[in-house]
């Protein structure tokens, strides 16, 4: 079954832009969490050992053919969504919020584990149904409940952010699949009816975060204080920024969950534009590279699947940057290989395994 | 439905990989144009954001200018104490640490929390102060336990001392924390909540001069306000050192001359307005006031009977007694309506119509000249020649001597005391001049009143010949290196232009009052050096309960009436005068013998210093006339 032709087609740039950007991520949090006076193991330790451990279960991975996972995909999703149902009912309440499962050694995130398992089931689904002339609303109803399921469970823990994320993964996987002109401007209509709807169903504190996103002066020791101060340590960085270790946003602690979703703000203050276009284009370079292994994908669950995973890298580098700079909510959503955080760095490194795993079994010409 | 039918999906995998790529372009773009902006277009304003977060100028309190007498002996100063302050930002449940604040300081909790809340509007990094003036033994209870009392600060602050208490009390007056309408105004437009201010006296009146300027350090923090390194320190500036014209160990001597009494006494230099004591009794100390008096403490101040918040000395108004004789002997020899030789025969009583007014010696003085007049206080004689003089001439004397005005000196309250005559009357109460009320004007009874300030003034004017000085009391202001921003020289306001002849007599007079056997202040009399004094009584009634018109205004009763304020002038030595004092002790009944020793013990002390031999040096002044 491992053929050694696979060792051959390892995509190497894609580990390494993962790798450099995973390793960038390590040393500002080594910045932004060096004036903290912790007993045991430093953060950037403990990240680089989650590195280590994603690193090992995406090579893993690796060695059984991806494909595999498509007759996997049906008992995945039944279990994460059992997973996700009972977290509301067993979970860890933990800042007001119920996401976690105590597993002993370690707090389970099942909506973590959710993002992967549905990138796996719809792709099952849109290679099983392809559609050339793109899908009618009829057949979005499958996997449309596939994914509200999770999506709506993941809301009521509450979730916003990776509730977000799953339509977000989801949305962008069916666009690519295809959807036909008039279904499209329906879901549009819907959506926007559905959005406005929502905001109704939204918590307080949901509803708290985006009325401050449209305006974080109006309470800015409040909600408006972590966009208003990322904006300032990021602002504040200008062109060159201020160096390594040199943030004095961060280094004084002005800035609020520095080494989790703010991790960026550090990296802005410290590096400036400059280190900031170079982590950009890293991520661009990561994102486009999935995109491409999309493509020389050997089969439909492949490419759907290699454009599943490349989604959810690029949502969250979108929604995390862009809730950093103040151009979106404030939703928690961590930077993949830059915030702090075991199941991020494990889910993230899951879905770079993936794509090195279809990189590999891609047509060969 | 129809006309939006399907179309064919006509993009082509490719394109839609060529799309998705696009699309993530567009986004990351998104990102950068963003990022550009904060980063270059609106940086400046970030990194001065970002340094107005992470530093803060904590201000650092100026110690008031010190005050010192005229040697440069020091009056009144600060001393460091602690105070114990709240950190707001990083106090978590404040009902509990007012709890724990209130057993360890002892104070109210509902008090506490009351000044907590005063300071609602100070920006959350600033301090507020709950407690000033902390004991060490408090200090050490609250370090050991700082770790229940989370926020709270213990500051060493400059605190107004006053190391001789209630002395010159009324002089220095009180400080206290500015008040948020005084907050509103524009002479405090630099100042802040919880800065104090003189509220009376010399702290008030020369607040721009005492008040320093304050300190800054550069203090970088962390979010909970927590200090991590100070970066400069603008050392505070401390305010103008005073140099008062007060002789301290006179002042000190003066103050305690009058034991338990109530009263005022003022002595000043005759030959150039130097106020060199300055008394009311009783006093206050100013201590009360420089962190904030207690409710108890101010009441008891404010019910005490004899006022002791009152500047007796500038602000209390006396009828002067016997101690207006001067005037009314000057008035008449100036303006030539007795001789000092013309005898008046005193036998008891003078009648004017139908009433008659009493001499305070019921069987009469008998043959009475000037001289004896003023030296045994025989009020016949004063009375006689009143009747001749009227009250337009003997008042314009008495302003022509200093009285009847205020001196406009750096105090509250300054009363310009009363100088009766017809148009005053007429305005005041529409009604005609009497000459019965000549008569009790000349021996300063009836409708004249006096600041123990302005019979200094007066005295002063005869003993020096005749120059009226401004008093006053600020002898320079200097620079806290020294430099000299102010100077005060002798100010002539007028030459009284008198008859020196006619002053001889006057003095003579008073000379006598304390050296002749018959005088009435023989017992302020000196060893060495001769002082010439007038004696007074003065009823306490007020005017317009005065029976004006009645048969029973017996000035002999009313001179022995159990209430009356006793008062003395004097000046020394009566050859070459230096010193005129005045001296009022209320309900002291007998000028000669309640007021008297004080004046007398002012002098003993003030010609044994050495203070008094350099003197000479200061007579400049005289020579000017």
């Amino acid at each position: 079954m491992f053929d050694r032709r696979l060792a051959g087609n390892f995509d190497w740039t894609l580990l390494a832009l993962v790798l450099l950007a995973a390793a960038i991520g390590i040393a500002n949090l080594y910045s932004s969490t060096s004036s903290w006076n912790l007993s045991g193991l430093p953060i950037y330790m403990k990240q680089t050992y989650w590195l280590a451990i994603g690193f090992s279960i995406a090579i893993t991975l690796t060695i059984l053919s991806y494909r595999h996972l498509e007759h996997m995909a049906a008992i995945t999703y039944i279990g994460c969504v059992s997973l996700l149902a009972s977290v509301l009912i067993f979970g860890k309440t933990s800042m007001g919020a119920t996401r976690w499962i105590d597993l002993g050694f370690f707090n389970l995130q099942p909506s973590e584990v959710m993002k992967v398992v549905i990138i796996i089931a719809l792709a099952a689904y849109f290679s099983q149904h392809e559609s050339n002339e793109g899908y009618r609303l009829k057949e979005l109803i499958a996997p449309g409940l596939l994914l509200s399921v999770p999506v709506i469970l993941t809301m009521k823990q509450p979730d916003l952010g990776t509730a977000m994320l799953l339509l977000f993964i989801g949305t962008t996987m069916a666009l690519f699949a295809g959807i036909r002109r008039y279904a499209l401007t329906i879901l549009a209509l819907l959506s926007s009816c559905a959005m406005t709807g929502g905001w109704f169903l939204l918590h307080g504190y949901q509803k708290d975060r985006i009325r401050t996103f449209l305006n974080p002066e109006r309470d800015p020791l409040g909600t408006g204080y972590h966009i208003i101060q990322s904006k300032i340590a990021v602002g504040s960085g200008g062109l060159w920024g201020k160096g390594f270790m040199q943030g004095t946003q961060s280094q004084l602690s002005f800035l609020p969950e520095r080494h989790t979703d703010f991790a960026f703000s550090v990296f802005a203050e410290e590096w400036g534009l400059l280190g900031c276009i170079l982590l950009l284009s890293l991520y661009l370079a990561i994102v486009l590279r999935g995109i491409y292994i999309a493509r020389k994908a050997d089969s439909s669950f492949g490419m759907y699947l290699a454009i599943g995973v490349t989604a959810m890298i690029f949502w969250h580098i979108i929604v995390n940057l862009g809730m950093v700079i103040g151009l979106l909510p404030v939703v928690g959503v961590p930077l993949p290989l830059f915030s702090y955080g075991g199941t991020s760095i494990v889910t993230t490194m899951i879905g770079c395994g993936l794509l090195l795993n279809i990189s590999m079994r891609r047509f060969i010409f | 439905m129809a006309l939006n039918s399907p179309q064919p999906d006509d993009l082509s995998r490719k394109q839609r990989f060529e799309w998705l790529a696009l699309a993530a372009i567009f986004f990351f773009s998104l990102l950068g144009i963003r990022l550009w902006s904060l980063q270059v277009i609106y940086s400046d304003q970030y990194q001065m954001l970002s340094q107005k977060n992470r530093t803060r100028y904590i201000p650092i309190a100026a110690p008031r200018g010190p005050i010192y007498d005229r040697d440069g002996l020091l009056l009144v100063d600060n001393r460091p104490a602690f105070t114990v302050s709240v950190l707001r930002q990083e106090v978590t449940d404040k009902e509990q640490l007012l709890t724990r604040l209130a057993t360890y300081l002892n104070s109210d909790w509902h008090q506490l929390e009351a000044d907590w809340n005063k300071h609602r509007y100070y920006p959350q990094y600033r301090p507020i102060p709950l407690k000033h003036d902390v004991d060490r033994t408090t200090v050490e209870k609250l370090s050991e336990n700082s770790i229940d009392l989370s926020g709270i600060l213990i500051e060493v602050q400059p605190m107004r001392a006053y190391p001789f208490h209630e002395a010159a009390a009324h002089l220095f007056g009180h400080i206290g924390a500015i008040t948020e309408k005084e907050l509103t105004q524009q002479r405090f437009s630099d100042y802040h909540a919880g800065d104090f201010i003189g509220k009376s006296g010399l702290e008030k009146h020369l607040e721009p001069y005492l008040r320093g300027i304050a300190g800054e350090k550069l203090v970088e923090v962390d979010v909970k306000g927590k200090k991590l390194r100070q970066h400069q320190v603008q050392p505070p500036l401390p305010g103008k050192s005073i140099f008062l014209t007060l002789d301290r160990s006179l002042q000190l001597q003066a103050e305690q001359a009058f034991g338990d009494q109530s009263g005022a006494a003022v002595v000043l230099d005759v030959n150039n307005g130097d106020i060199l004591a300055m008394v009311s009794r009783p006093a206050f100390d100013p201590a009360l006031f420089a962190h904030g008096i207690s409710n108890e403490q101010w009441q008891t101040l404010v019910n005490n009977p004899d006022h002791p918040l009152q500047a007796k000395a500038i602000s209390g108004q006396y009828p002067p007694g016997s101690t207006y004789k001067m005037v009314t002997a000057l008035a008449a020899l100036h303006e030539g309506v007795i001789t000092p030789n013309d005898i008046i025969d005193c036998e008891g009583r003078t009648t004017v119509g139908n009433r008659s007014f009493r001499c305070w010696k019921k069987r009469g003085h008998g043959a009475t000249n000037l001289k004896k007049a003023l030296r045994e206080s025989c009020d016949v004689w004063f009375y006689e020649v009143s009747l001749k003089l009227g009250i337009e001439r003997m008042s314009a004397m008495a302003r022509n001597l200093g009285l009847g005005r205020s001196y406009d000196l750096p105090l509250d309250n300054e009363r310009p005391g009363l100088i009766p005559d017809k148009t005053w009357k007429r305005n005041r109460y529409n009604a005609p001049w009497y000459k019965g009320e000549t008569v009790i004007a000349a021996i300063g009874q009836g409708y004249v009143l006096t600041t123990p300030l302005q019979l200094a003034v007066m005295t002063s004017t005869i003993a020096n010949g005749g120059t009226l000085y401004q008093p006053h009391l600020i002898k320079r202001i200097e620079e806290f290196d020294g430099q000299i921003l102010k100077q005060t020289s002798p100010h002539v306001l007028h030459d009284s232009d008198l008859n020196q002849q006619d002053l001889r007599y006057i003095k003579e007079g008073m000379e006598e009052v304390v050296n002749h056997p018959r005088g009435t202040g023989k017992s302020s009399a000196l060893q060495d050096v001769v002082v010439a004094a007038k004696t007074g009584t003065a009823q306490v009634v007020r005017l317009k309960d005065d029976p004006v018109d009645g048969e029973e205004v017996d000035v002999e009763e009313i001179a022995y009436r159990h209430r009356d304020h006793a008062l003395f002038v004097a000046y020394a030595p009566a050859e070459k005068p230096q010193i005129a004092v005045a001296i009022i002790v209320e309900h002291g009944q007998h000028g000669g013998s309640a007021a008297g020793p004080i004046a007398k013990q002012i002098f003993t002390h003030y010609f044994e210093t050495q203070h008094a031999v350099q003197q000479p040096t200061e007579n400049s002044g005289e020579s000017d006339v």
